[in-house]
């Protein structure tokens, strides 16, 4: 073999390779669904399809939040048909270059715009002026436009739910959460699981890790692992991947799915998944703009108009518990029940919501401490 | 203090990760190639060992496939950078780059799948011992692999005619090339088996310690890997030092929030990378150390002359 021969052989195997793989085309980008319009115009429909975009800040196979979000998607296209043609961009991270991704979108032809996560808030309020005749939709954020609202879900509902599974499934009244980053959702899920286990269990206390990412699964396993270490028998997590009912699984304890439903990862270990459904939101949403009464508000939907449930309640839980979920879910769809619900303390003892009282959007919104039974200090405080 | 042996044998796994990937780097630099695409190989072998698993069931298969996976990819680079010269650094970005959206593209459809019943291991006799037993005794075989590696390669290194011309390859190609040595050859080789190595580590990720495929699940542990091996003054026991000490602290700073310890989170998750770094860099202080250890030729191109 001479010396140049070997390169040579090299360069032969690698521009076949290269060659076999440009058959197919890598489209982790956008992949554009448009549903076919119909031949003869329907009456009404005289400007074409609707064109929506979404922009996602994770890949649809997460199997969690971006996966919850895609999966609204596709449900609202499949009941609006050749109303709407839906498009999505994953993986944009919540940084300036989403504004990008905002503007090409619209470039494209798009009068709707979905922003499915807080990061994109900035971004957005920068094109919305710029394109008026567009709409935008931010969810979990908090500020809007002359065309830009928000849409959020009441996780909060669905943590307190899964709480109250918790509670009556721990042996070490020890529960653990897997926090993602400290921001007020997060922290007001955390209480709210507290309040939930608390419920039908008042010597429950609840251990927190935060991780510093919505998704990091080797990180989530270590925290898992580090919580399970130190005694607690029940997991539960505001980060978006299974990584923690699997560390369950494999240590023999209970954990609970988040955004999606997560049996299949840990079949003996799960005890019910809080499942967000962006389907209904998402049917009203275009349906605003299809019939021209899109109107700047925020929302924030929750059991009652379906956007939050805990589903797959395992057979280990007891069946009264299992009907005390059913009665707590009529009660959240018909407002005659509410997670928080006066006498509610701070870690300190003090008072912050009266007996009887229930807490408005307002207070809920502000959530920043820990709930009694609640262990550790909420960072950054 | 409670939860000390399950916090020694977290440490232990976590460890391992890095400790292989940075092993396999490690071999690549001491033959003077520095190759930056570590986290692209560590997502390709993990994509490959999780798909091996799924299809076949056997966690063997699934190492050695990430293995090769690892090697393949090495190769990939190798003979770009060895053959046709080209910049190492540019190179190995690209493999990472590559690496990442191609495993991205390849594992969508095993976001969904599940692996089978992930087995349990423990030593028969040792395991059972109280303390230590669940501290040391009841790991998965290839983090006991990935100590015998650790001093295996010592050995090689330090000790064996094989790893002087290793080591000589690293500093001066040139008097190696003087001598008769094939460099380019054996640095291929050298290229090659690190990648197993690294490869072995994406595919422990995948398959044992979180046992799920989701893109970028390395997360950044190819660089951590990296930075290892330079930190660690390309000596073998160190980086095992430096690897278990990551793994340590990253398990000590969710035991400290989970124990309610009033220092703030973020902190607490810089901890694990502050800790290694000041570590290594007080034991690498001597500049002269790093000087005598540091491979001469790390990161430029060799063209044989005659």
């Amino acid at each position: 073999m001479t010396n140049r021969s070997v390169p040579l052989g090299f360069a032969v195997l690698f521009g076949l390779g290269l060659a076999a793989c440009g058959g197919d085309k890598p489209a982790p980008q956008p992949a554009a669904t448009p549903a076919p319009v119909t031949a003869a115009p329907a009456p009404e429909a005289a400007k074409g399809p609707l064109k929506i975009a979404f922009v996602y800040v994770g890949p649809v196979g997460d199997a969690g939040w971006t996966f919850a979000h895609d999966r609204g998607r596709k449900e609202m296209a499949a009941e609006l048909g050749s109303k709407v043609a839906t498009t999505f961009v994953e993986n944009v991270p919540e940084a300036a270059d989403a504004e990008r991704v905002f503007r090409d979108l619209i470039g494209q032809g798009n009068t709707l715009l979905f922003g499915t996560t807080f990061g994109y808030m900035e971004p957005m309020l920068k094109v919305a002026p710029d394109s008026p005749d567009v709409k935008f939709e931010h969810a979990t954020g908090y500020k809007m436009a002359a065309n830009l609202r928000t849409y959020d879900s009441r996780t909060y509902e669905g943590a307190y739910l899964a709480g109250v599974v918790a509670g009556k499934m721990t042996k070490t009244n020890t529960l653990g959460v897997i926090g993602s980053i400290p921001i007020p959702e997060v922290i007001r899920n955390i209480d709210s699981f507290t309040l939930g286990a608390q419920r039908s269990n008042p010597a429950v206390k609840t251990k927190v890790v935060w991780v510093n990412k919505w998704f990091d699964p080797p990180k989530e396993t270590e925290g898992a692992q580090s919580l399970l270490n130190q005694g607690a028998d029940v997991l539960f997590q505001n980060t978006d991947s299974p990584a923690v009912l699997q560390t369950a699984e494999k240590a023999g304890k209970f954990a609970f799915g988040w955004d999606s439903d997560m049996t299949k990862f840990g079949p003996n270990a799960h005890l019910a998944s809080a499942v967000i459904n962006w389907s209904p939101y998402y049917k009203k949403a275009v349906k605003d703009v299809l019939d021209g009464a899109w109107k700047k508000d925020a929302s924030w939907w929750g059991v009652k108009e379906g956007t939050i449930d805990l589903v797959s309640i395992s057979d280990k839980v007891p069946a009264e518990t299992k009907a005390e979920i059913e009665k707590l879910k009529a009660g959240l769809k018909d407002g005659s029940f509410h997670p928080w619900t006066g006498p509610i303390s701070d870690q300190a003892g003090k008072e912050l919501l009266p007996a009887g009282q229930t807490a408005d959007d307002g207070f809920l919104h502000k959530i920043d401490f820990y709930v009694k039974g609640v262990e550790g200090k909420v960072p950054g405080k | 203090m409670d939860g000390i042996a399950p916090l020694i044998a977290s440490t232990l796994s976590a460890g391992t990760i890095l400790a292989l990937a940075a092993l396999g780097l490690l071999i690549n630099e001491r033959a003077g190639i520095l190759n930056l695409g570590a986290e692209g190989m560590m997502l390709m072998a993990a994509l490959a060992g999780y798909a091996t698993c799924v299809h076949t069931g056997s966690d063997t298969l699934a190492f050695i496939a990430g293995a090769a996976a690892g090697a393949a990819s090495a190769a990939c680079f190798g003979a770009l950078v060895i053959w046709f010269n080209t910049n190492q650094y540019a190179t190995g970005l690209a493999l990472s780059l590559f690496g990442a959206g191609f495993s991205a593209f390849a594992g969508i459809k095993y976001t969904q799948e599940k692996l089978p019943e992930r087995p349990r291991f423990s030593i028969p006799v040792l395991s059972d011992i109280p303390f230590v037993g669940e501290a040391f005794f009841k790991q998965h075989p290839v983090v006991y692999l990935a100590i015998l590696f650790t001093l295996a390669l010592s050995w090689f290194l330090g000790r064996s005619r094989g790893g002087l011309v290793l080591r000589a390859i690293g500093e001066s190609p040139e008097s190696a090339h003087a001598l008769g040595y094939p460099v380019r050859r054996l640095r291929f080789t050298a290229v090659c088996i690190g990648g197993a190595l690294v490869g072995m580590s994406g595919a422990y990720l995948s398959t044992v310690y979180t046992p799920l495929w989701v893109e970028g699940m390395v997360a950044g542990k190819g660089w951590i890997a990296l930075a290892l091996t330079t930190f660690a003054t390309w000596r073998p026991a160190r980086v095992l030092l430096g690897a278990y000490l990551f793994g340590g602290v990253t398990m000590l700073q969710f035991h400290l929030q989970g124990q309610g310890v009033n220092i703030a989170s973020q902190w607490l998750s810089m901890l694990p990378y502050l800790a290694t770094i000041v570590v290594l860099v007080l034991i690498s202080r001597d500049i002269n150390v790093i000087r005598i250890n540091m491979p001469a030729s790390l990161g430029k191109p060799f063209h044989p002359t005659s």
